[in-house]
């Protein structure tokens, strides 16, 4: 029996490498100045999904992202590493939102795509390490949620069985389908990408990015429906205005400093015996160690 | 507006005990509603819970609301989440706060979804202040400024959420002090008819299998601190730490890259996606110092930096600097502190 499972990832800036634009003057982040990723952990929740596609032929594995239009990457990379396709929802509209308008935006795609059997994302994003959407969905579609999943042992009979890794333990439990997964960066890496699949899918693009390309490329995107990327904007979902976007968001940025820590004044100290062993006794004799 | 509603605490029991991040967050929230002028309520979910009120109104609160019953425990996320958006309706608190644990971070996205109310995720510090709506121009007077670490941490934002209620935070475990308000203080115990909150198909997970341990490491509340980072480049340079930690009765502490590296469990980790600590002594070996690292380290009392990199940044918060290799220093250390000790 064929499984429709549904991949939540995000594009999101790499965090190891902030520069000085990368905040607008709202306070909003300023993605387009900073180099874009697959968020890590929404890489492990499509190594989840894949291996449900293997284990259940006929299954379909369909990304699901908002951000940008360039956030089509992650899709097309999802699909050279084994997904069947994926949407990007975008618009101007969506912009500036909290976790509570983006999980809004996310459900509403979910029922637009409807016919789905589990939903699987990352735990959290590393732009904001906030782990909110995922649950947020899962209450928005009224389906049970499991968090900080690292193996999904089982799926059959409309149940799935997930291993849970907490801070003290582990925990395994049973939840009803359709449900939401969100998977924890201590799961299993993602499989590479097919080689087979990069030749073969080597076209895939979004309605924007096929916008540049030549006459020829087009037509075969345009016969072959496997290469479409789809592209959906918040009235395709029929979003509520005024649950989306920066409007839509009960929280609001008061405002953001940079952080910068106070210098103290230090004593330095080459690596030398004698420095050390002095070093040593003072701490000894102010009661520091000992 | 003045908002009079009072501040809950979702407090989580574990093996008879409340947790320390909710003891810690009760400790905040009376100061918090002391701002206010408002009572800090709590709200326990689980079973067995006969007498648990003792701790909670030592730590301040003023009314303790108690949902008993033996499928309450252990956690379930729609169970839980039910009680509080239930609850929430009737009572109407203007802020809640809890732990940002597995439990916190699985509950409180559920419930401010429920609710339509904004959460702001591992908050690192709470404040009482007013706030103008920079675009309508409304002003608002005493909201919960949720001040959280964003971008990998290098920049910290101030969170407001102006309109709706309740006002919801997670803090991480040993972020916020935990201190008892008045040992004699009582308060008023409420229990929470489950049945008029929980619909029996609020239990819809089904737990199979559980084995939760009490961590043995306890970094938390170690008065000497000796940390790794990747500089230690491998898990078996990562020993001689743990040789400096036995000699000195410390505990070993890790960076997040450390850790990412595998050099080190992950009940090691310090920064804000770790613990925060405040020991008398921090000793960072091979640690460059990223800012979400020194977030989590910066009130030890004093620090010393062993790095072969004079430039690390760590180094502008560290009373000493050793500028050399690692594993020369540490060994000298344990040599010339077995010398001198006796």
């Amino acid at each position: 029996m064929g499984l429709n499972i549904v991949v939540l990832a995000k594009q999101v800036p790499d965090t190891r490498n902030v520069g000085k634009d990368a905040m607008k003057e709202d306070g909003t982040i300023n993605r387009a100045a900073l180099p874009a990723i697959f968020n890590p952990e929404d890489l492990n929740a499509l190594e989840q999904a894949l291996r449900l596609k293997d284990a259940n032929p006929g299954s379909t594995v369909t990304l699901l992202t908002m951000g940008l239009p360039r956030a089509s990457e992650i899709i097309r990379e999802a699909i050279f590493r084994g997904a069947d396709g994926g949407i990007v929802l975008t618009d101007r509209a969506l912009g500036g939102a909290d976790t509570l308008a983006t999980s809004y935006s996310l459900a509403q795609a979910i029922k637009k795509i409807g016919n789905f059997d589990i939903i699987i994302g990352g735990r959290q994003a590393i732009d904001g390490d906030t782990a909110q959407v995922g649950p947020q969905i899962a209450e928005k579609l009224g389906i049970p949620q499991v968090t900080y999943a690292e193996e999904i042992l089982d799926l059959g009979k409309g149940h799935v069985t997930v291993k849970r890794r907490l801070e003290n333990g582990v925990e395994t439990v049973k939840a009803p389908l359709p449900c939401v997964v969100t998977v924890n960066g201590s799961a299993a890496e993602c499989r590479p990408r097919n080689a087979m699949r990069v030749m073969k899918y080597k076209f895939a693009c979004s309605p924007s990015e096929m916008a540049n390309k030549e006459e020829r490329i087009k037509e075969i995107i345009e016969k072959r429906p496997e290469l479409q990327i789809k592209e959906w904007s918040a009235a395709d979902v029929d979003a509520d205005p005024a649950q989306i976007g920066l409007p839509g968001s009960p929280t609001k940025v008061k405002n953001i400093v940079n952080v910068v820590f106070t210098a103290k004044e230090n004593l330095r100290l080459e690596d030398n015996d004698e420095a050390l062993e002095n070093l040593i006794k003072d701490l000894i004799a102010n009661h520091t160690i000992g | 507006m003045t908002d009079k509603n009072n501040l809950i605490v979702y407090c989580e029991y574990e093996d008879g005990k409340i947790a320390d991040v909710s003891l810690e967050l009760l400790t905040k929230g009376r100061q918090l509603a002391n701002t206010l002028g408002v009572k800090l309520e709590a709200v326990v979910v689980g079973d067995k819970l006969q007498g648990i009120e003792k701790e909670i109104f030592k730590y301040g609160a003023d009314t303790v609301y108690k949902a008993e019953d033996k499928k309450l425990y252990p956690y379930t996320s729609n169970p839980h989440a039910s009680v509080l958006i239930n609850l929430f309706k009737e009572i109407k608190p203007q802020i809640c706060l809890m732990g940002a644990t597995c439990i916190g971070r699985d509950l409180g996205p559920r419930v401010s979804s429920a609710l339509h109310s904004g959460l702001t995720a591992d908050c690192t510090a709470l404040e009482i202040g007013p706030h103008k709506d920079p675009k309508t121009g409304k002003e608002y007077e005493n909201l919960l400024y949720q001040i959280r670490p964003a971008f990998g941490g290098n920049i910290v934002a101030t969170i407001v959420n102006p309109d709706c209620r309740p006002q919801m935070a997670t803090v991480r475990e040993g972020v916020m002090k935990k201190q008892i308000h008045d040992e004699n203080h009582k308060g008023q115990v409420v229990n929470l008819d489950v049945k008029k909150y929980v619909k029996p198909e609020d239990f819809i997970v089904e737990i199979l299998d559980r084995h939760i341990e009490k961590s043995k490491i306890n970094i938390k509340n170690s008065p000497i601190i000796v940390a790794g980072g990747y500089g230690m480049g491998s898990k078996e340079n990562f020993e001689i730490l743990h040789d400096l930690a036995n000699v000195l009765g410390a505990e070993v502490g890790a960076s997040r890259a450390a850790v990412d590296a595998g050099f080190a469990e992950h009940d090691r980790q310090i920064g804000q996606t770790g613990v925060t600590v405040r020991p008398k002594l921090y000793i960072a070996c091979g640690i460059s110092g990223q800012i979400q690292h020194i977030a989590g380290m910066q009130d030890s009392a004093m620090v010393i930096s062993i790095n072969n990199d004079p430039d690390a940044p760590i180094n502008t918060i560290a009373d000493y600097v050793i500028t050399g290799n690692v594993e020369d220093i540490v060994p000298k250390i344990i040599k010339y502190y077995k010398k001198n000790s006796k």
